[in-house]
């Protein structure tokens, strides 16, 4: 592989300094960057592996739970708060990958993990989103796994994972340090960008930009469910997910939050889903309806086409259960 | 609902012992020493395959100036720069190369992933940086991906292999004109690789004229003769070492680029060179299964007496080597079938040579076969099960010859009992649990019984012990243990007492490790080993173990060994000799004096999410017999996972390929879907006891390609059950239930 240095700061500033070098990557369990660098889809000069960096905690904040930047998905899923207020998330994550996987993958990696896409992954192969200009290969190739949501003609990929899903439904907030040393939070919802005509950026990350956590604001009552179709029972990508959080009251639905996953460039929501359906009594008349306003825009590409009827159930099936309307 | 553990299985009638295989514990503790792990003499170079970035066109220029200047590079070969080869003969030609296309021969392209350099260096990273710093350009064509494509040539099997004959037998045409119930399908089976665990390694190092070669193999013997052809060296100079394979599937039977490249590499540089094709690499280096079109027509009487069987099958292969399976003499020999036609054609495109895979004939035709028996019971009112009963059949029809045995009913009756089928109601949509539908499905499994020759060479040690020596192969199957079993049997020696070495090309010929040949050919040798080690003896066969005591104790010499061989009576003494040259004799199937074949039947549930339309198997269960089964319990590992190889290979494994440019994509483990442990629930299997007398000399049939047959007709039938809708396309994805 190709040479590149690596660095191990002991502090936020340090690392951030470090990162401000082009071409520098931040690593911390490396599940994903190492994979792309024996590929030489990723050529860093220089890794940044911040796993001495004090961002494993995970605690209380005001009301709502801190998720450090590198708490491991096996500890945020088996987090007794995650467990009792936060379940979608818990059950998100272990929706993802594999036991092995989940106990190295951190908060910050999982959110900057990059595409399943198979011209992205294979550097024979044009990738607008690698490399800028040269084309999309999975436009008039193999688009099975691609968007139907949100895409641009430069890059049809999808953002591939699972927790981020669930926290966009949660409306979690990621927390940045600049280089400049201060401290920003975003919603969860804004971190990843649409592919647009710069699909060689994933999220709103800057050079020298490091994520110190995720907060999740204060629990909401109500179902949370996570629904993830597939056809491998495990360790397989989504075709399609939901992230649901639907409280009834009495009889009607009350709040809900809907955030869906393999289907856009990044974890999706729609509020004015979430609007059609509040306030009105659970059928399937209405879901149907809801679906519709999500899928108003979807477009497929061949492959992918099947992504707008089975999104249509899936949503459909995570209504039912989640309102407790009898199927 | 899955079992927490698997019990040993009890032996049966006519089994042997089901003892734990000798390797166990090293196996699952990781301390076995397979070929890539053995120690080289001295300090090996890393070599990196560099394989083309497209799939059809000319190599224009190579500047290996910077990749050269990596420091720790020893060398870029290249077609203009490397060493004069001989020819290597393919399969179909007598030999063991995997194509006609010899490694690094010109600027020509002819598919994905074909090797265009290799580069050896100090260290695999300084040789794999300095393959990212080879510029290679190339004036790419349009290539040709698969059926459909445009340049597809089709020919009909007789023009690439002119020992293919198609089947008339009798006037199927009418036979099916004039049936009560007809069915008239097309079937499509996908490209699917192997994807053994263990990676393709060759390490190669010469001493002298000799050169010693550590490379997985199917076939020690062979590789041995074919690298020696292709080196242009004598073959007494060659050894391979293959103590352990893991995992084969038919992948590792042939012999690849890489023996030859590492071969040449080490030559130059006097060191050994190690060489690992990576696993994308593994997709266009050592074959797949070809993707297959099947037609089947299929007729019935009134009652249900089947008539007409007409089958084609489309097989897509190489321009470079026509590589084909056919195998539609065997589907035609299943049933009582009044008459029978099929045909052959091969399709070529730019596209690398497809291989053996874990029963490559029989997975697709068989599952084309099946799905037809299913989809004409349904049309006729027949439960399957009794359908396949009323139409077995003692005879290979079409050749007229008798079957050695069958058990087929036997295995439908044991399997419907420990299923329930007989709660079956034959109304598809007619079972649900909350909103998943629930389907029932069955099938046949059938593999040909096929043996080739063997030698092997046994000694027995004064102190009561003995070992075995044969080029043979453990592919993860068991097989050590159970020649130790075969001659403890023959003996009166415990296996444990017993050492067994194999994988080694300096050791008495096996046969390859292919078409599930090793159990009944290698047993075949060493039980014949052993009656001449008691002739010497002076002990009649039946001897009992005292007598034998003592005449081992009263033995002049420390210890005494005889060599034994065996070949099926199809063949002669020759096919003996010609294992000496790597030659491959297989017998088995139907031949001229008789029909010899292992069944098994499936029956599966499965469950289809009403809305998401995800499929799972909560439960299949397999009945097989075949012959005289030498270890239950590595017998029980065979069908287990054959069935839920049967499983991955209906729901989950594809090769997806891109049309345009003839690449495969999902070349990686982690988008080649195969079924994780989730996948798998309760896999119930029965041995069902079954006599051959006649089939070989232990009355043993071949297991390892068997389970896996016939399994995605059994889900198949199961979706339908359960939705209505028959899917003729594998692998089923939700798409197409949609």
């Amino acid at each position: 592989m190709k040479p590149f240095a690596y660095l191990r700061p002991d502090s936020l500033t340090h690392a951030s300094q470090l990162t401000e070098e082009p071409s520098a990557i931040p690593i911390a369990g490396g599940t994903n960057l190492l994979d792309l660098m024996k590929l030489q889809v990723e050529t860093p000069e220089s890794l940044i592996d911040v796993n001495k960096l004090s961002l494993s905690e995970i605690g209380d904040e005001g009301e709502g739970l801190r998720i450090g930047a590198l708490a491991t998905n096996t500890a945020t899923a088996a987090h007794p708060r995650v467990r009792s207020d936060y379940p979608v998330l818990a059950r998100a994550i272990l929706a993802g990958a594999t036991q092995q996987l989940r106990n190295k993958a951190t908060t910050a990696g999982n959110l900057c993990q990059r595409t399943r896409c198979y011209y992205f992954t294979n550097i024979d192969q044009p990738c607008n989103k690698r490399e800028p200009g040269s084309g999309c290969g999975a436009l008039d190739g193999i688009a099975r796994l691609h968007a139907i949501l949100g895409a641009s003609s430069q890059c049809i990929a999808t953002y591939p994972g699972d927790m981020a899903v669930a926290m966009a439904a949660l409306g979690a907030e990621v927390e940045i340090m600049n280089a400049g040393g201060e401290t920003t939070r975003v919603p969860l919802e804004d971190f990843h960008r649409l592919p647009g005509d710069t699909p060689e950026k994933d999220n709103i990350l800057e050079s020298g930009d490091i994520i110190t956590g995720v907060i999740l604001p204060a629990p909401v009552k109500g179902v949370q469910l996570y629904r993830k179709v597939r056809e491998r029972s495990s360790y397989a990508f989504a075709l399609c997910s939901v992230a649901a959080i639907v409280n009834m009251e009495e009889g009607r639905i009350g709040d809900i939050a809907l955030a869906f996953g393999g289907l856009a460039h990044k974890p999706w929501r729609d509020k004015r889903v979430e609007e059609a359906l509040k306030g009105t009594e659970p059928s399937l008349k209405g879901f149907d309806e809801a679906a519709e306003i999500l899928l108003e825009d979807a477009q497929g590409y061949g492959e992918n086409d099947f992504k707008i009827p089975l999104t249509r159930r899936t949503l459909k099936a995570v209504l039912c259960e989640a309102t407790g309307m009898d199927t | 609902m899955a079992q927490d553990y698997t019990p040993v299985p009890a032996a049966k009638e006519n089994m042997g012992q089901p003892i734990a295989r000798y390797e166990a514990l090293q196996k699952v503790t990781g301390a076995k020493i397979y070929a890539d792990d053995l120690p080289v003499p001295g300090r090996p170079a890393y070599a990196w395959m560099v394989t083309s970035g497209i799939a059809k066109g000319r190599i224009t220029s190579i500047d290996d100036s910077a990749a050269l200047a990596v420091p720790g590079v020893q060398m870029v070969m290249t077609h203009e720069n490397r060493p004069p080869l001989g020819d290597a003969k393919t399969f179909s030609s007598g030999g063991l190369a995997i194509t006609e296309l010899a490694p690094l021969a010109g600027p020509e392209v002819h598919h994905d992933g074909q090797p265009v350099a290799l580069i050896v260096a100090d260290t695999f990273e300084a040789a794999r940086e300095a393959s990212f710093k080879l510029k290679i350009a190339y004036t790419e064509d349009t290539p040709t991906a698969t059926f459909g494509s445009p340049g597809a040539t089709q020919k009909n099997l007789k023009e690439v292999n002119p020992s293919f004959e198609p089947i008339r037998f009798n006037d199927a045409g009418a036979a099916l004109a004039g049936s009560a119930h007809t069915i008239d399908s097309e079937y499509y089976t996908p490209i699917q690789h192997h994807n053994a665990i263990e990676l393709f390694s060759t390490t190669a190092y010469w001493d002298g004229p000799r050169l010693v070669l550590h490379e997985p193999s199917q076939f020690v013997w062979g590789l041995k003769n074919a690298a020696a052809e292709q080196l242009q060296t004598d073959s007494e100079t060659v050894r391979i070492k293959s103590p352990f394979v893991g995992g084969a599937f038919g992948s590792k039977a042939a012999m690849t680029h890489r023996t030859a490249l590492a071969a040449m590499a080490s030559k130059q540089l006097g060191r050994p060179v190690k060489l690992v094709a990576m696993r994308d690499q593994g997709f266009t280096h050592s074959g797949h299964r070809q993707e297959t079109r099947q037609r089947v027509r299929l007729g019935c009487d009134a009652s249900g007496k089947l008539t007409g069987y007409d089958h084609t099958q489309w097989e897509f292969t190489a321009r470079t080597t026509p590589y084909s399976n056919g195998g539609l003499e065997k589907t035609a020999a299943m049933y009582d079938f009044k008459a029978v036609k099929s045909d052959n054609y091969v399709v070529q495109g730019d596209r690398n040579v497809p291989t053996f895979m874990r029963s490559p004939a029989e997975v697709p035709t068989v599952y084309a076969l099946e799905a037809a028996m299913n989809e004409l019971a349904a049309e006729a009112g027949i439960d399957p099960v009794e359908f396949r009963k009323m139409n077995d059949t003692r005879v290979d029809p079409v050749k007229g010859v008798p079957y050695t045995s069958r058990s087929l009913n036997q295995c439908l009756d044991a399997a419907a009992e420990r299923f329930g089928w007989s709660r079956r109601n034959p109304q598809p949509r007619s079972m649900r649990q909350g909103e998943w539908l629930i389907g029932w499905g069955c099938s046949m499994a059938m593999y040909p019984t096929q043996m080739s020759p063997s030698t092997a060479r046994v000694t027995l040690k004064r102190n009561g012990t003995a070992s075995i020596e044969v080029a043979a192969h453990d592919v993860g199957t068991g097989c050590y243990t159970i020649a130790a079993q075969a001659a403890g049997e023959r003996l009166g020696i415990d296996p444990t007492r017993i050492s067994v070495q194999m994988g080694d090309s300096r050791l008495p010929p096996g046969p390859v490790s292919g078409g599930s040949i090793s159990t009944a050919s290698v047993t075949s040798a060493v039980a014949n080993a052993c009656d001449r080690l008691n002739e010497r003896l002076g002990l009649p066969a039946d001897a009992t173990a005292d007598q034998r005591r003592a005449a081992i104790a009263a033995m002049s010499m420390p210890e005494l060994d005889a060599t034994g061989s065996w070949f099926p009576a199809e063949l002669d003494q020759k096919a003996v000799d010609a294992l000496y040259e790597g030659g491959v004799r297989i017998v088995g199937g139907s031949t001229d004096k008789r029909a010899m074949y292992a069944f098994g039947a499936e029956m599966v549930e499965v469950r289809i999410n009403e809305r998401t339309r995800e499929v799972r198997v909560p439960r299949i269960v397999g009945a097989f017999a075949a012959g005289h089964i030498m270890n239950p319990r590595t017998a029980h590992s065979q069908y287990l996972g054959g069935l839920i190889w049967g499983i991955g290979s209906a729901l989950h494994e594809s090769t997806e390929i891109d049309h345009k440019r003839a690449r495969y994509t999902n070349d990686n483990i982690a988008e080649y879907l195969i079924p994780v442990n989730a996948d798998i629930g309760e896999v119930d299997i029965i041995m069902v006891p079954e006599v051959d007398d006649e089939i070989n000399v232990l009355g043993v049939k071949g297991i390892g390609e068997l389970a896996n047959v016939g399994t995605p007709a059994a889900i198949t039938d199961a979706i339908w059950h359960a939705t209505g809708i028959r899917i003729r396309d594998l692998p089923v994805r939700i798409e197409k239930l949609l």
